[in-house]
């Protein structure tokens, strides 16, 4: 059968190695480490300050201004702690992911160098979001832990991230970690959907999302805003950590390079 | 505050958290750009020697 051009499905197939191409051209204008580092630098303190002004102003509002539960008393101020981690943990992995496409498709290089370093960042805030579930499960609901949807869901979010960590750094080749580690950032990504409608899917006893994209929240005002803000300010934290470690990655695979190249052991004509 | 000493836990786990990473991010950065100065300088050195005929 001849290839007829004016096919709609023939014209997709060739637009898509133009799009590839393109997209490929946008990302690889950042993947310049000199850029990179440039703009990390001036991005840093930015980054910095205001996650700390915006998580100060958060947790201090929400701990000693924001009213108490009518049900759950002063335990619910754990709330400005616990759900900011939980919005990152699954943001985080969503970034790993992101690189990891990035990764496989367009061969980023600074893709592969921020998802070395957001696996282990990730992992922590996943680390904290358990922590902090677990330590307001006892006063509410008695017990540190159930093999609840969310929680256990949420657990197997923190085993990726532990898979992701010791994935990318198996290999002797970095090639061959970076490409293994894209696959499973990409195949758990499954898991966040997951997370997200465990508590609609099952019947948990984790409660029901208090904010939704299109409802509006269930919550206080007085309370809604505190939690904004430290939401804010972990973000702005979290991009400020991976932003320095990558900096710091960059700057390391420089050094590398330098330590291996042959002038320095005189081997240069 | 019958919930206090969970608050604090909450509170303080997050605290640590943040100083951990924060300080090791720093200090690795600071060690890699005092290393990396060092290096491009020995390099520029070298290369300089190498293009004096």
């Amino acid at each position: 059968m001849p290839i007829n051009q004016t096919d709609g499905a023939n014209q997709l197939l060739s637009a898509s190695p133009t799009l590839v191409a393109r997209t490929g051209s946008f990302f690889h204008r950042y993947a310049n480490p000199g850029r990179f580092l440039k703009l990390g630098a001036r991005l840093q303190p930015w980054l910095t300050w205001s996650a700390i002004a915006f998580t100060l102003a958060g947790l201090g509002w929400g701990l000693f201004y924001s009213p108490a539960d009518w049900q759950q008393g002063d335990s619910v101020r754990i709330m400005y702690v616990h759900v900011p981690a939980a919005m990152l943990a699954s943001a985080g992995y969503a970034g790993l992911a992101a690189c990891g496409l990035l990764s496989l498709v367009w061969r980023h290089p600074l893709a592969d160098l921020a998802a070395v370093e957001i696996g282990p960042v990730g992992a922590c805030i996943t680390a904290l979001c358990l922590a902090t579930g677990s330590i307001w499960g006892k006063p509410m609901w008695g017990t540190w832990w159930v093999w609840d949807a969310r929680l256990t869901s949420v657990l197997v979010l923190f085993f990726l991230y532990l898979g992701h960590i010791a994935l990318i750094r198996a290999f002797d080749d970095p090639q061959r970690g970076y490409r293994a580690a894209a696959i499973l950032a990409l195949a758990g990504a499954v898991d966040l959907p997951i997370i997200k409608f465990s508590v609609q899917w099952w019947n948990t006893l984790h409660q029901p999302d208090s904010i939704t994209i299109t409802g509006a929240p269930t919550m206080s005002a007085s309370m809604l805003w505190p939690l904004a803000l430290s939401t804010i300010g972990f973000s702005l934290g979290f991009a400020a950590l991976v932003v320095a470690r990558t900096r710091a990655a960059v700057m390391e695979s420089r050094i590398r390079a330098l330590l291996s190249s042959p002038r320095r052991s005189g081997g240069a004509a | 505050m019958t919930h206090l000493p969970y608050i604090i836990a909450s509170y303080g786990l997050a605290a640590i958290m943040a100083l951990v990473l924060s300080i090791g991010a720093a200090l690795r950065l600071k060690r890699d750009r005092a290393r990396l100065a060092a290096l491009e300088q020995t390099h520029n050195h070298n290369a300089g020697t190498h293009r004096t005929p």
